[in-house]
C-alpha cells in the first residue's frame, strides 16, 4: 500500500535499482484510455434504500498483511532483518559502512537502501563491500512492506544471512508501516536534542533498540546521556542501548555481536 | 505528511466494500482514529476532501471519531487514560504501560444506498 505519500505521487514513481544498473522505465499502455466527468450527469435514485453497513477494518490491513508475509519468508530463510529508522543525519549509512566492514567476512549482509532520490547511498554500501539495492521512493517519506517484498526478492537473499535495511531519514512516518522487520533500530547523534524521544514518541515507542551514535563530539556539545536515555525508557521501557561512534568505532563491538547473535 | 496516503487508503477500503454491496454511492462514512495513531485529524480531513473526489464516496459526509487512548500499567495493572507514550502510572508512577486502545484507525462503517 502506501508506495506513495504525503504528495499522492503514483507507484511507478518508486524505483529499485542496483548500483550500476541503468535506470529502467517500464509502461504498458495495452488498453485504449479515455477520460469522463463525474457530476455532469444525474442518476435516479432512491433514498429508501439508504443501509449502514458496519465495516471495522484497519486502513493499513494491506501494509500490515504484507508484513506478515515479509516476516514469515525471513524467518522461514532464517534471515535477521532490521528496519533502521532515524532524522536524517544522524549516520546510518555511516554505521553500515563500518557494520559491513567488519562483519563481511565472518556473515552474509544484505543491504537495502531508502532514499527519496540518488544512488549515492547504495554506491557507499557497494564500495563497502556488500550486495545492495537502492529504493527511491520519489516523494515518499518512508519505506512500506510492498517495496521491500519486491527488493527482498531482487536481492535474492540467501538463508541464515542478515538484512539490513535503511529506512527514508525521517523520525514521523517510517514509525507507522512494519515492514515484517525482525527488530526496529532507532538510531540517534548526539547533535540531535536529548528530548527527542519525548517530541516523537511513536518512533521510540515501535522501536528495540536505540544506537546513540556520534558518541566521539559528546565532549563538544550539551547532549545529556542520562538525561536522553530517562526519556527514551519513559517511552519504552524495554528499550536496549548502544553507545557507539561508527567514525572511531568506539563501542562498536557490542552493535556488531548484537548483531551476530541475531538477538 | 502521510495522511493523503491514508485517506488514498481509506477512499480505495470504502471503494471496495461498495462494490461489494453492488452500491453506486456512498452517502456517509465513518472512521476511528486513536490519539496514538500517529495520524493528526485535521491533515487527515484536509487529505479526504482531496481523496474523495471522483471516486463513490465523492458526496459522502465523514465523520471522524477521536479514540482516547487506554493504558494498562505493567506494575501494579492499574487501567487508564493516557494521552502519550511517556506519562506515567497516576497509581504507582511506573512507565511500563501496555496500550489497550488509541493505535487504531479504522474505517468503522459506510452507509450506502
Amino acid at each position: 500500500m502506501c508506495e506513495s505519500c504525503g504528495c499522492g505521487q503514483p507507484d511507478e514513481n518508486v524505483t529499485f535499482r542496483k548500483p550500476g544498473e541503468k535506470e529502467e522505465h517500464t509502461h504498458s499502455h495495452g488498453g485504449v484510455t479515455h477520460s469522463h466527468i463525474h457530476g455532469d450527469h444525474d442518476h435516479d435514485h432512491n433514498h429508501s434504500e439508504s443501509r449502514e453497513i458496519v465495516i471495522e477494518q484497519n486502513i493499513l490491513q494491506k501494509n500490515d498483511l504484507l508484513a506478515e508475509r515479509n516476516r514469515g519468508y525471513f524467518e522461514a530463510k532464517n534471515i535477521f532483518a532490521v528496519n533502521l529508522v532515524s532524522s536524517p543525519g544522524s549516520g546510518k549509512t555511516s554505521l553500515l559502512e563500518k557494520t559491513i566492514r567488519i562483519l563481511k567476512d565472518k556473515c552474509t549482509l544484505n543491504i537495502i537502501e531508502g532514499d527519496q532520490q540518488t544512488m549515492l547511498d547504495a554506491n557507499r554500501i557497494e564500495k563497502a563491500g556488500a550486495p545492495v539495492i537502492q529504493i527511491n521512493t520519489g516523494a515518499g517519506c518512508h519505506l512500506d512492506a510492498g517495496m521491500i517484498n519486491k527488493a527482498a526478492k531482487s536481492l535474492e537473499i540467501k538463508d541464515n544471512s542478515i538484512l539490513l535495511i535503511e529506512n527514508v531519514g525521517n523520525l514521523v512516518c517510517p514509525a507507522m508501516f512494519d515492514l515484517g522487520e525482525s527488530k526496529r533500530v532507532v538510531i540517534v547523534s548526539v547533535t540531535e536534542g536529548e528530548d527527542k524521544p519525548i517530541k516523537y514518541p511513536d518512533m521510540f515507542q515501535s522501536s528495540d533498540i536505540c544506537v546513540i551514535n556520534k558518541t566521539d563530539l559528546l565532549p563538544y556539545v550539551d547532549f545529556d546521556v542520562e538525561k536522553f536515555r530517562e526519556y527514551a525508557c519513559q517511552v519504552n521501557p524495554d528499550l536496549k542501548f548502544f553507545e557507539l561512534s561508527a567514525k572511531t568505532e568506539k563501542g562498536m563491538e557490542q552493535w556488531i555481536r548484537w548483531l551476530q547473535e541475531k538477538d | 505528511m502521510h495522511e493523503l496516503s491514508i485517506a488514498v487508503n481509506i477512499v480505495e477500503m470504502i471503494e471496495d466494500n461498495a462494490e461489494k454491496e453492488k452500491a453506486h454511492n456512498v452517502d456517509k462514512f465513518e472512521i476511528d482514529v486513536g490519539i496514538l495513531s500517529g495520524v493528526v485529524i485535521d491533515a487527515l480531513e484536509f487529505a479526504l476532501e482531496e481523496a474523495v473526489k471522483n471516486s463513490v464516496c465523492s458526496k459522502a459526509v465523514w465523520k471522524i471519531n477521536k479514540i482516547e487512548a487506554k493504558a494498562k500499567c505493567r506494575k501494579c495493572g492499574h487501567v487508564y487514560i493516557v494521552d502519550d507514550y511517556f506519562s506515567p502510572c497516576p497509581k504507582c508512577t511506573g512507565f511500563g504501560k501496555e496500550i489497550l486502545q488509541g493505535k487504531e484507525i479504522q474505517l468503522k462503517s459506510i452507509t450506502v444506498e
